[in-house]
């Protein structure tokens, strides 16, 4: 059976996969860009233990595996009677492995911003939540957006681990493919090629346009 | 932290001082940077401060705008203290709250202009107002494009700053720093960032707010003749404390110390 | 913790430090192959021949956009489809190596470019032929300010050595796996596994950082 034949009779549940990869990596996205921020800017605070939180966070989850993350958000919580369904637990630890490098991300952009940007706002008397909104964070936003385009590849990459425990994404239709047909060169090719799309000509793509958007925004076109 | 016990809560006096430092002292480790510094400044009156590199001319205005914390004295603005709160009959360090309070009665300038990159000039200007102050974006626009028209950038309002020159950069800095309506202006070294051709356009900006407005200025400067021209007072700084001031007319034409002899020596010979 | 077993937990101690050290081989021999591939595919990046040049900067954008489960799961499965068996060990390294590799080549090339364009032309003054160019005068420059990053995917690669367990190398999550489905008891084993990860990779971070320091201190830099 070649690639194209393969394609036709198993498009319906790649396509499916597909979907749910999509819908992990958006909710991943989302909850890892505000944990990023939150734990970013704690990590900047004046009051140790808020910066201490914030660091066991990063450390614990830059320091283990998403593996190792999936598995202990998926069989341990039950024990403590958090119970979490496999779909949201997917998502939560993708997004909340993402979120400590994002933090970094995060605090190396808001450190970006040369020192008179502060003193401007301070001179015309903002307070200090008033200065990180309106004037810091948008241009740490625009400092940062290169590595965050990284980023996002591998918080994409990283949603396959979500077939790990059952999460019928594509990685998982494509193993479950696999077992029923054997016929792995054309299922795992294609899920490779499925991937390569979404990364290259979708997610790259939007990211490229974000950075020149908020450069524009800055004035900086 | 230092006893402040002996400063007054407030001061008066006829015509009270607009700006006090009263032994005020500042230091980074053991390196004093100011000695205890006393300095009045009159309501409306525009002094300039010069001296060598080091000398502590910078963080005179820092202080003043609460960019930095001072080690001993207090600093009063409009006779209420500035850097201190009165509390049970004393003077204890100034709260987060009482400097938000009191830094509105300030505004700065600074040598590298730092407008907001993400912000047109107009946005920068009506940022403080708005944000700040509460006005309305209909009332902040029409202070703010006033004030634009006032330093010749009205036509460049909706320019994002990395589009304008460094005038013209700091023009809409003096603009964005007048919109607040501070009772005293601090100029640092605002034109030593700038290409020669391009100090004209910033200084005829200021001699026109020193003509038409009574604001209290303090100005840090290299530009020893723009200092003559526009000063009441000229405030000569060396080792952290003032060698020697009076009106521009004696200190740059009879200067006493030797130090400002010295110094007025040495520039005019670099230029 | 309520239900935290010290027993058990003494009783899975041996195999899990068993499987430790199945982990270590595997990501140092991985490393080790991406070492090598990766400078490879750096300089295969910057030959002459513009064809040659696209489709490796293209072979490279794939691997780094896909997933390396997938890649695992690629190797171990398509080979037998054409008659060549690899064993779970054998797949794993090449997965990870090649994903790697990949990496690394973009670590190397940044280095090289990194290299001030008067080190090239002061080889050519003194007559030196490409390879001795490279080899005696680039390459050493290149790799100073290619350790940080270098340092960091041998972190990175240790803690994707769980995904190996899905072929059935026995790494540390396919151990604390077979552990948690003997005894029906997840917490201890999938604990263990977080925290034998933090306390290898944080001070692998620490000493890295300490030795791209002393690196950096020797030559001068």
């Amino acid at each position: 059976m070649n690639l194209s034949d393969f394609v036709i009779q198993y498009w319906p549940r790649l396509l499916s996969g597909t979907g749910i990869t999509l819908a992990q990596f958006l909710l991943a996205a989302a909850l890892g860009i505000a944990i990023s921020l939150c734990m970013g800017l704690m990590k900047l605070s004046h009051n140790s233990i808020v910066r201490g939180a914030a660091v066991t966070y990063i450390e614990i989850f830059r320091g283990t595996s998403l593996v190792v993350q999936l598995y202990w958000i998926f069989f341990v919580l039950p024990l403590f009677g958090l119970t979490i369904e496999k779909f949201t637990a997917g998502y939560l630890a993708v997004g909340m492995n993402i979120g400590a490098y994002g933090a970094e991300l995060v605090r190396g952009g808001i450190l970006s911003v040369p020192k008179g940007q502060w003193e401007a706002a301070l001179a015309i008397n903002m307070s200090p939540a008033q200065r990180m909104r309106r004037i810091i964070l948008p241009q740490a936003l625009v400092n940062m957006l290169p590595p965050w385009g990284n980023l996002m590849i591998e918080l994409l990459k990283g949603t396959a681990l979500v077939s790990l425990i059952s999460v019928a994404d594509l990685m998982f239709e494509a193993r479950q493919i696999n077992a029923s047909t054997f016929l792995s060169a054309q299922v795992f090719g294609a899920a490779l090629v499925i991937y390569y799309i979404l990364a290259r000509f979708m997610v790259t793509p939007f990211m490229r346009w974000l950075e020149r958007y908020m450069a524009r925004k800055l004035g900086r076109a | 932290m230092h006893d402040v016990s002996a400063f007054p809560l407030e001061i008066s006096g006829t015509p009270t001082p607009m700006v006090s430092f009263r032994k005020v002292t500042k230091s980074y480790g053991t390196l004093t940077v100011l000695d205890e510094l006393d300095l009045d400044i009159a309501a409306g009156e525009m002094v300039s401060i010069i001296g060598p590199s080091g000398s502590g001319k910078t963080t005179v205005l820092r202080m003043l705008m609460t960019l930095e914390q001072i080690n001993g004295g207090v600093i009063y603005v409009d006779g209420q203290p500035l850097t201190h709160m009165p509390k049970n009959g004393t003077l204890v360090p100034a709260s987060q709250k009482h400097l938000r309070k009191r830094r509105a009665d300030i505004g700065m300038c600074f040598q590298h202009f730092n407008l907001f990159p993400h912000m047109t000039a107009l946005e920068n200007c009506m940022e403080g107002p708005v944000q700040v102050l509460g006005l309305s974006k209909k009332e902040a626009r029409e202070r703010s494009e006033e004030l634009l028209e006032m330093v010749g950038m009205i036509g460049k309002k909706d320019q994002h700053p990395s589009r304008l020159s460094g005038g013209q950069q700091q023009r809409v800095a003096i603009a964005r720093a007048l919109a607040m309506r501070p009772k005293v202006m601090l100029f640092d070294e605002v034109t030593s960032a700038l290409d020669p051709e391009v100090i004209g356009e910033v200084t005829n900006v200021i001699r026109k707010l020193v003509s038409e407005h009574n604001l209290t200025m303090l100005m840090v400067t290299h530009q020893m003749g723009f200092a003559r021209d526009i000063s009441d007072r000229v405030c000569f700084f060396y080792g952290g404390k003032i060698e020697e001031q009076g009106p521009p007319a004696e200190l740059f034409g009879n200067p006493k110390k030797e130090r400002t002899q010295q110094f007025l020596s040495a520039v005019k010979e670099a230029v | 913790m309520f239900d935290w077993k010290w027993d058990f937990t003494w009783e899975i101690l041996p195999r899990l430090i068993q499987a430790t050290g199945n982990t270590l081989i595997a990501a140092l021999a991985g490393y080790a192959i991406a070492v090598v591939l990766g400078l490879g595919l750096a300089l295969a990046q910057r030959t002459p021949y513009r064809p040659v040049t696209l489709i490796v900067r293209e072979f490279v954008e794939f691997i780094r956009s896909t997933p390396l489960i997938l890649q695992i799961f690629f190797v171990f499965y398509v080979g037998p489809q054409f008659g060549i068996r690899l064993s779970p060990w054998a797949s794993g390294m090449i997965a990870i190596g090649l994903h790697y590799s990949c990496y690394l080549s973009e670590v190397y090339r940044g280095g090289i470019e990194s290299v001030a364009k008067g080190q090239w032309e002061a080889a050519t003054a003194l007559n030196m032929t490409t390879a001795q160019k490279y080899r005696r005068v680039i390459i050493p420059q290149a790799i100073p300010p290619a350790l940080a990053g270098m340092g960091n995917y041998l972190v990175g690669i240790f803690k994707d050595t769980p995904m190996l367990s899905v072929i059935g190398v026995a790494e540390l999550i396919h151990t604390a796996n077979a552990i948690g489905s003997e005894n029906y008891r997840y917490l201890e084993p999938y604990t263990m596994v977080g925290i034998i990860f933090l306390a290898i990779s944080l001070p692998a971070a620490g000493l890295i950082r300490l030795f791209e320091a002393h690196v950096r201190r020797k030559l001068g830099l």
